[in-house]
């Protein structure tokens, strides 16, 4: 017997249970149940919605772009009205910091915290890639978190860092000094160091001042060419011997020695130390001047800002 | 081909036409027929109208003033709900988790002891459906006249019927998505704002939603609804147990059902029920409650009004259909409510998370604090050599008014606090973030980590302190070996 063998309505063996005539083995057949009615209304609403939607939003596929829809929708006229919102918002804030130096941002809670919020992104753009995400510095790089400033941590000497970038300079002293002279002043950093700057031996302290390493290390050695009245300070970027902080990293005599052999940034020393911070200020670089200074907000508010 | 045929004497394939005799006994109520239920009064339904009455807090709830503010406000613009003189912040969130719970389980221990008295009593489907067809009525008469008017053509008379019902339906819907709406925003602006054009879209929205929802489910889904739509439907039904009392038809009385008939003279011999088919002609949701308990049945109780009256008119007694248990019925014990575990598992649930709900409720901390500690350094030495750790205070301020906070912060001798000698002004209802450092000598630091309490305050204008503390921890270089 064939599988499917229909038995058509009109010698229906089952008359009047509302069947489709369709019968299988004899008895089992096929009713004509309507779907339930809200099942209906479900399905022609959904129907009516679709038209509806087709009409109001882009939905039909035709040439390159769908058919637009009435109402003018679109997912990045959306996204652009977003970005329009959240500029117009910002607009406000940075309205008022353009006219406001960095440190009448500082002392504004208010605008201080915008100015941190959206230099975080700029920090993470062009920042963060050597002094790390928090300005923990990386070898080489200095730390930007703490208080120990090669060039000063006001907001102006902050600015002028950013905006000029910084490159230093430190003779290689292989030729200049004898071995055991490099070692009495290798030594005489790490006492110093270790010290917080009493410690430093006299022979080192002598050395120190004789072959000239005054004149960028300042007097004292904490790396002050000139102390100002205001508590700022004149340097050129020589590191402060006096506190804890090595310069380059992982510090110690070892350490030391290297830096006073080949010195740093120097063009034809091939061990030299390399220690350049580019311009960011623009057309050198990519940051305006509002960038800067909310960059100099952030650093400053890093934990170190003077 | 021929599995089903197992006897080789029968010719008749007996199982499967078993089942199709079944099947015609088997009415599913997919909503081809509008079910038009007779309106009766009675004990029951006064009780109903009573219990529906609770809803009219909802209607009006919005328009209670309490010291010059909306009584109950969930203001989700600003995150903040207000509930009479309480405010609550989503930092309290944690109390709807217990109200939630505290409602699920209610709705469990009231099936369980009574059955589906939700469905029946108070759930917006009934009673915005009770409402709908006491319209219905009143404009179209009984239920006889109704399914007259559904089947007779459109004419000018019933054309205007129709209308004015259907447009008293949309009012309904519209009055229910405007009340929802107004809890959510000053309700006495709203009424001004919603017509001019000037309130928020979603105000909008929400009310077309809730109108045509309202006036397709009231007014054509029904029962429906409760049918094949609702998953309450579902849970309540197998919360239900031996003991639970329900409307139940009392069989034993009841059968054999049999007509009054007037020429016998004397005694009844049949059982109670006179088959006056009464208790089916009201219910709601078109079921026949002498075929004992099943899904379409809401428990609205309109039938023991409807059998009651049958019962006091034959001079029988009450109470051929009435609220009783499975155990009743079958001449079982009947344990008593307290002897029942269920109840005491649900009682305890219910007084768990209601006390914690109190509880939140009354030691709502007028401030709040996190502490993030910074992890890009963990800590930096300072050229005085000290170490510095470096904090972001997230200071919840939960009063009205701005507090100016002072910080304090302890857990060693030598620690110095910078960043916060100035107290922090805070605004009201929000998180104000402050950034301070600690910072310790390096050789007075003994341990690679140590806690760090911050404990914060401020003055209120009551006088009152408002205070609360949190501990972090303060890292440093792991200390030298010597
Ligand atoms: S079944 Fe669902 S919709 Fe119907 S009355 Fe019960 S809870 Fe309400
Ligand atoms: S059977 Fe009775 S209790 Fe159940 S829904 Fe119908 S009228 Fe209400």
């Amino acid at each position: 017997m064939p599988l499917l063998e229909t038995t058509m309505a009109d010698h229906d063996l089952f008359p009047g249970e509302n069947n489709t005539g369709h019968v299988w083995d004899d008895n089992i057949r096929e009713l004509n149940n309507p779907p339930p009615r809200w099942w209906m209304q479900g399905f022609w609403l959904s129907i009516i919605w679709v038209v509806g939607y087709s009409i109001l939003y882009p939905t039909w596929p035709i040439g390159d772009e769908p058919t637009p829809g009435l109402l003018g929708w679109s997912q990045i006229k959306e996204y652009e009205q977003g970005v329009e919102r959240i500029e117009a918002k910002r607009a406000q804030f940075e309205d008022q910091i353009r006219n406001l130096t960095a440190d009448q941002i500082l002392a504004d809670p208010g605008l201080k915290q915008y100015t941190l919020a959206s230099a975080k992104v700029l920090f993470g753009d062009n920042c963060a890639a050597c002094h790390g995400s928090g300005g923990q510095g990386n070898p080489g790089y200095p730390v930007l978190a703490d208080d120990d400033w090669l060039y000063g941590g006001t907001t102006a000497k902050l600015a002028e860092t950013i905006t000029g970038g910084r490159q230093s300079l430190m003779p290689a002293h292989k030729a200049i000094l004898t071995e055991a002279e490099v070692d009495t002043l290798a030594h005489w950093v790490v006492q110093m160091n270790e010290t917080g700057g009493e410690g430093g031996s006299e022979a080192g302290w002598t050395l120190f001042k004789a072959k000239g390493c005054v004149a960028c290390h300042g007097q004292t050695a904490n790396g002050h060419v000139v102390d100002l009245p205001n508590g700022d300070f004149i340097g050129v970027g020589a590191a402060n011997l006096r506190d804890g902080i090595w310069r380059f990293q992982p510090g110690g005599y070892e350490s030391a020695r290297h830096t006073i052999l080949y010195g740093v940034n120097q063009k034809d020393v091939p061990e030299t130390r390399s220690a350049v911070m580019p311009a960011f200020a623009e057309p050198a670089g990519k940051l305006s001047e509002q960038d800067i200074k909310k960059l100099v907000v952030y650093v400053h508010s890093l934990g170190g800002g003077m | 081909m021929a599995q089903l045929k197992t006897d080789p004497e029968s010719t008749t394939p007996v199982a499967v036409d078993a089942l199709y005799a079944e099947a015609d006994d088997w009415h599913v109520n997919a909503g081809g027929q509008t079910i038009h239920a007779k309106r009766i009064t009675g004990r029951w339904r006064t009780i109903k109208w009573a219990m529906a009455s609770v809803w009219l807090i909802y209607l009006l709830g919005p328009y209670v003033r309490w010291n010059g503010q909306q009584a109950v406000l969930f203001d989700i613009p600003n995150r903040q709900y207000h509930l009479f003189s309480v405010t609550v912040l989503p930092q309290d969130f944690w109390m709807l988790s217990l109200l939630l719970l505290f409602f699920a389980i209610l709705l469990a221990v009231m099936t369980a002891l009574v059955g589906r008295v939700w469905c029946g009593f108070f759930c917006f489907q009934t009673v915005w459906t009770d409402i709908f067809t006491w319209i219905e009525e009143r404009l179209e008469g009984p239920p006889a006249a109704r399914r007259k008017l559904d089947a007779a053509p459109m004419s000018r008379e019933k054309l205007k019927v129709r209308a004015i019902k259907h447009g008293l339906w949309l009012l309904i819907g519209f009055l229910t998505g405007f009340s929802f709406v107004a809890w959510f925003t000053d309700a006495p602006t709203l009424w001004w704002t919603f017509f001019t054009g000037q309130a928020n879209g979603a105000a909008y929205i929400t009310v077309v939603l809730f109108t045509a929802g309202t006036y397709v489910l009231a007014g054509f889904l029904r029962e429906q609804t409760c049918f094949w739509l609702c998953p309450y439907a579902r849970i309540q039904g197998v919360m239900l147990d031996r003991s639970t009392i329900i409307p139940t038809y009392d069989e034993h009385r009841g059968e054999p059902r049999g007509r009054v008939k007037h020429e016998e003279g004397g005694e009844r011999t049949s059982g109670d029920c006179v088959d006056c088919n009464q208790c089916v002609a009201v219910c709601p949701t078109g079921v026949d409650i002498r075929r004992g308990q099943q899904e379409g049945c809401i428990t609205c109780a309109l039938c023991l009004d409807a059998c009651d009256q049958v019962m006091d008119k034959v001079g029988r007694p009450r109470g051929l259909i009435r609220y009783a248990s499975l155990d009743e019925l079958e001449g079982r014990r009947t344990s008593r409510l307290w002897l029942r575990p269920r109840v005491w598992v649900y009682v305890l649930i219910l007084g768990l998370s209601l006390s914690g709900i109190l509880y939140g409720l009354t030691s709502l901390a007028p401030l709040e604090l996190r502490v993030l500690h910074e992890r890009a350094p963990l800590f930096v030495l300072q050229s005085d050599g000290s170490i510095q750790n470096k904090y972001t205070l997230k200071i919840l301020n939960k009063t009205h008014e701005s507090l100016a906070v002072r910080v304090r912060a302890t857990g060693h001798d030598d620690l110095t606090l910078v960043g916060a000698e100035q107290p922090i002004a805070t605004a009201p209802g929000g998180v104000t973030p402050a950034t301070v450092f600690v910072r310790i000598p390096h050789q007075a630091l003994k341990a690679e980590q140590q806690p760090i309490l911050f404990q914060i305050e401020a003055s209120r204008t009551t006088g009152e302190q408002a205070a609360t503390e949190r501990e972090s921890v303060f890292v440093g270089p792991k200390p030298r070996p010597d």
